[in-house]
């Protein structure tokens, strides 16, 4: 029988993530081990339908491989969701022959999908564009300043947001594919951050060419809306899961290891821990349950008010339950928890939870949420 | 011009924040188009409640409903008639 599609990512994870991890999060450097053994393993196309060549995973998937990844080394899962999210657009939004071989060839070649969404000069949001697309009616232009595009410089394909045309408000968004060969990228900055140090993600100027097909037909609300937002959400959490799960067992490794020493007597940790178990227990629950309900959902559903705040609502609760969840890890293993040169070490996963909070940063998601409870019937 | 046109284009010059003039803009146009923020169009939604003293239930939530002029006037009308 040929191995599953999660024990493919474990196998990439457990012999290749997880001994780099260190380095690459010391080094803030990209995790080249473990994408190449993706690509090896042709782990970057599992969600190109498979008449294009694929494999036609679904998001819960998809959800589960970040999941493990996480647990060996947070920045390859990021990375590795990131590029999901990107492959989830093409798959849903591009219609276009070019866009179709553009997906075989994700397949064919193992592509390493970006994005640049944010722009220098509107805000953080991601909603609108200052930047345009030019075009003489058979190819384009696109000049982009993008305070972030995370391992910009290792993506084969960026696909960026800007303004229809030159003409077009700053609300009119579409979403263009911009290939490596045909892009120049300036890089401006370091990437020098608490954790995530391993996904790379200075800023670039960003300068692509190339065919009109290669801007897909849906409006980048509609692509946002249905597809980028929530799946973004769902992978992000699952990567929130796979950094809890790996301190959750280091924390259970530290009171077990206690409980050997001492027969009979139950370290003061297991306590701690049963509590711990039930934050995790509600975490799990919380990410893989979004994930279904993505599969699930039809156009009725992705469009409905309700399914947006379930998104956001989401994307806070995850966020906040891997800092809790890290955080009382800390506290079982205690100081050789906090030391950062001991096997029950949860530095990494505390710097990389913190990340959570400030990737698209909450207040504004909150921000978001309570206007849509103005009109929110329940 | 009817009269729930006028309505309808006086809250939208009050909420909208259109790049350009309401006047200016057919029945049809995409007022996602001409500027309409998904955050301005909650605002004009609220706007037309208050106007028409009616409730835009669940299901004309959608992007669609405050697509155009006429969009906007036909679900108002609908709710109208329902009230």
């Amino acid at each position: 029988m040929s191995p599953t599609l999660i024990e493919r990512v474990s196998h990439v994870a457990d012999k290749v993530a997880a001994p780099a991890a260190a380095e690459v999060d010391r080094d803030a450097r990209f995790p080249h081990e473990a994408i190449d053994a993706l690509k090896a393993d042709k782990l970057l196309s599992t969600l190109i339908p498979v008449e294009l060549g694929g494999e036609g995973a679904t998001i819960a998937d998809v959800a589960r491989c970040v999941e493990a990844l996480s647990q060996a080394c947070a920045s390859t899962a990021m990375i590795y969701a990131m590029h999901q999210i990107q492959v989830a657009c093409l798959v849903r939004h591009a219609r276009s022959e070019a866009m179709r071989e553009l997906m075989r060839e994700v397949v064919s070649s193992q592509l390493l999908l970006a994005s640049a969404t944010t722009e220098i000069g509107i805000g953080g949001d991601v909603k609108s564009s200052s930047c345009a697309v030019e075009s003489d009616g058979v190819t384009f232009t696109l000049e982009k300043n993008a305070p972030v595009i995370s391992y910009g410089a290792y993506a084969d394909v960026i696909l960026a947001t800007a303004r229809r045309s030159p003409d077009a408000t700053p609300g009119d968004q579409v979403l263009v594919v911009c290939r490596s060969v045909d892009t120049k990228l300036e890089a401006n900055g370091e990437w020098n951050t608490l954790g995530f140090r391993g996904t790379c993600s200075p800023g670039f100027l960003l300068s692509s060419s190339g065919s009109l097909e290669q801007i897909l037909e849906d409006s980048y609300g509609d692509i946002s809306a249905q597809t980028m937002l929530p799946v973004s959400h769902i992978l992000w959490a699952a990567v929130w899961l796979g950094i809890a799960t790996a301190a959750t067992s280091k924390a259970r490794s530290y009171v077990q290891a206690a409980a050997r020493r001492s027969p009979g007597v139950t370290p003061p940790g297991a306590l701690r821990l049963a509590e711990l178990t039930v934050v995790q227990q509600q975490f799990s629950a919380l990410a893989r349950s979004a994930a279904r309900t993505f599969d699930e959902a039809d156009d009725n559903v992705l469009g409905s008010i309700a399914f947006a705040i379930d998104m956001n609502t989401l994307k806070l609760s995850a966020s906040q339950l891997v800092v809790d969840v890290v955080g009382r890890a800390m506290v079982i293993t205690g100081i050789s928890g906090y030391r950062e040169d001991s096997p029950y070490s949860v530095g990494r996963h505390l710097r990389d939870a913190h990340g959570a909070q400030v990737m698209i940063n909450n207040d504004r998601i909150l921000a978001n949420n309570a206007q849509l409870m103005l009109v929110y019937r329940g | 011009m009817t009269d729930l046109d006028s309505r309808i284009r006086a809250v939208l010059a009050a909420h909208g924040r259109l790049a350009g003039d309401v006047e200016s803009l057919s029945e049809t146009d995409d007022l996602y188009a001409a500027g309409l923020t998904s955050h301005a169009s909650v605002n004009v939604m609220l706007a037309l409640e208050d106007e028409f003293d009616i409730e835009f239930p669940d299901r004309l939530l959608r992007k669609t409903t405050f697509g155009s002029i006429a969009a906007i006037r036909d679900a108002v009308a609908e709710l109208e008639d329902a009230a």
